[in-house]
């Protein structure tokens, strides 16, 4: 039984490959062999939403992805999200709305609502509660996270109209 | 909890699967989104020797339509099935269905085949396919077989599959201009398994219901036919009397054990709010404001 199997994948546009061992799955394989330390774990079972990254352009559940599977994968972290600017507004408007406290929750909160931002660029409140109903915050900021993200989805919306 | 050591195996063909399934043993388990066996490993409720990856395997990939038959592919995704136009034209209530499932990114990953091989008494794809009258096709080294929906699940956690087995596909019968297909749930939070949900399918030819599928989740050990509730309906016009006929024909239909979200008075109380909700939808405007 061989439980180390090599893979190359593409993480934050940077080609990487290594031999990884079949127990971890992608976020701790971002932490402890990439040193990308953005993504958290809370439950590792799905639950929480602290783990959420982006693969192969879409969010998913870090903790239930296997590293080992993922030979020629994308994936995208908070520190690459950062870097590129894609998401500078959505950072800007959680600190404007005090939509973080402790913090933990916040990487996967943006991954996620990075998502709404582009899927639904119309999406209402309820519907802004609905996609981020799977991100635990413990510290409940739920109702700033929702203005902060209701804020730049207006702000984007208002920036097309004027273009 | 740290998933625990075991081996991995990627595999590209149906060929190449049951070489590897040959390989790795008995303990050996398919991954698909994993979803749910990926969460089990940290529970340890599943200890598996070597995860065979068959996600890249082409032929259990994509959706079509031949003939009077919706053809899903094993791998399709709950996101997929939430978007793609052939579901929503040919199964409109498995495209009801996926945003009920979970949250946007375990959608992102999670597969019919997996929700249906998994056979969770809370699930949604299950009730479906049952209620719609699906057929899955299994294959093993040996060949194909199709079996109805109704046979596939045999009770909590269990179904038809033998070792060495995978379901390819899942054929719907398209819908006709006389069906009608629903899905309603009530849960504590968006995302999370439903307390208790209704999968409705009939068939409604000038006002007249020529045939009923009602089957309920999370209220028993799996997809549950109501089939009193189901023959209520049958061969009558559909009105507030035949949804009261059917909510009262329930009670001979439902033993639902307890659960975390309640015991069986609850249970089959919702069951009878889910009938009305799926239902009402279906009568004339004015009957729905009676
Ligand atoms: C937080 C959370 C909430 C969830 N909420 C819901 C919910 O509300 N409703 C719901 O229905 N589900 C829910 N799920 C489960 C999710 O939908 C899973 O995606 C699904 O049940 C399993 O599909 P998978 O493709 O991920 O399968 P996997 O996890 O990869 O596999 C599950 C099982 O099926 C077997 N298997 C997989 N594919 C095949 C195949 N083609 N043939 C034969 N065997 C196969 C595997 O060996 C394994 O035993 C939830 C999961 C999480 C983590
Ligand atoms: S750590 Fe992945 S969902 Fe909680
Ligand atoms: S800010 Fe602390 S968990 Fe969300």
């Amino acid at each position: 039984m061989t439980t180390r199997i090599d893979v190359t994948l593409t993480v934050n546009g940077e080609r990487v490959s290594r031999s990884v061992d079949t127990r971890l799955h992608l976020v701790d394989f971002l932490r402890s062999e990439l040193g990308l330390a953005g993504a958290h774990t809370g439950c590792e079972h799905g639950v929480c939403g602290a783990c959420t990254v982006r693969l192969d352009g879409e969010p998913v559940r870090g903790c239930l992805v296997m590293a080992a599977s993922l030979d020629g994968a994308v994936v995208e972290t908070i520190e690459g999200l950062s870097d590129s600017g894609e998401i500078l507004d959505l950072q800007e408007a959680f600190v404007a709305r005090n939509a973080c406290q402790c913090g933990y929750c916040t990487p996967g909160m943006l991954v996620t609502a990075a998502d709404i931002l582009t899927a639904s660029p119309q999406a209402t409140r309820e519907e802004i509660r609905e996609h981020i109903s799977g991100n635990y915050c413990r510290c409940t900021g739920y109702q700033a996270i929702v203005d902060a993200v209701e804020d730049v989805l207006k702000a984007r919306a208002a920036k097309r109209e004027a273009a | 909890m740290k998933w625990p050591a075991m081996g991995y195996a990627r595999v590209e063909s149906l060929d190449e699967l049951w070489r590897a399934l040959d390989a790795a043993g008995p303990e050996a388990q398919i991954l698909a989104g994993g979803q749910s066996l990926l969460a089990t490993l940290a529970f340890r409720l599943s200890a598996p020797s070597t995860l065979i990856d068959i996600t890249r395997i082409a032929a259990l990939k994509g959706v079509s339509v031949a003939g009077t038959v919706l053809r899903i592919g094993a791998l399709t995704r709950h996101a997929d099935l939430a978007r793609d136009p052939l579901v929503a034209r040919h199964a409109p209530m498995l495209a009801e269905a996926a945003p009920l499932i979970a949250h946007p990114a375990i959608r992102n990953r999670g597969t019919i085949g997996g929700s249906l091989a998994l056979a969770d008494p809370a699930a949604e794809l299950p009730a479906c396919v049952v209620a719609l009258g699906a057929t899955l096709v299994l294959a093993s080294r040996a060949g194909e077989r199709r079996v109805p929906a109704a046979d596939f699940f045999q009770g909590l956690f269990t179904t038809a599959l033998d070792a060495g087995e995978i379901i390819t596909a899942v054929e719907v019968p398209v819908a006709t201009a006389t069906s009608r297909q629903t899905i309603v749930e009530v849960t504590r939070r968006s995302g999370d398994y439903a307390m208790a949900g209704l999968a409705a399918a009939l068939e409604v030819d000038g006002g007249v219901v020529t045939s009923a599928r009602l089957v309920f989740f999370g209220i028993g050990s799996g997809a549950e036919v109501a089939r009193g509730a189901s023959a209520a309906l049958t061969g009558k016009a559909l009105s507030a009397e035949t949804i009261a006929a059917a909510q009262a024909a329930l009670d001979g239909d439902l033993d639902p054990p307890t659960d975390l979200h309640g015991g069986p008075e609850m249970k089959r109380h919702l069951a009878r709010v889910l009938i009305r909700r799926a239902l009402t939808a279906y009568l004339a405007p004015t009957e729905q404001a009676a």
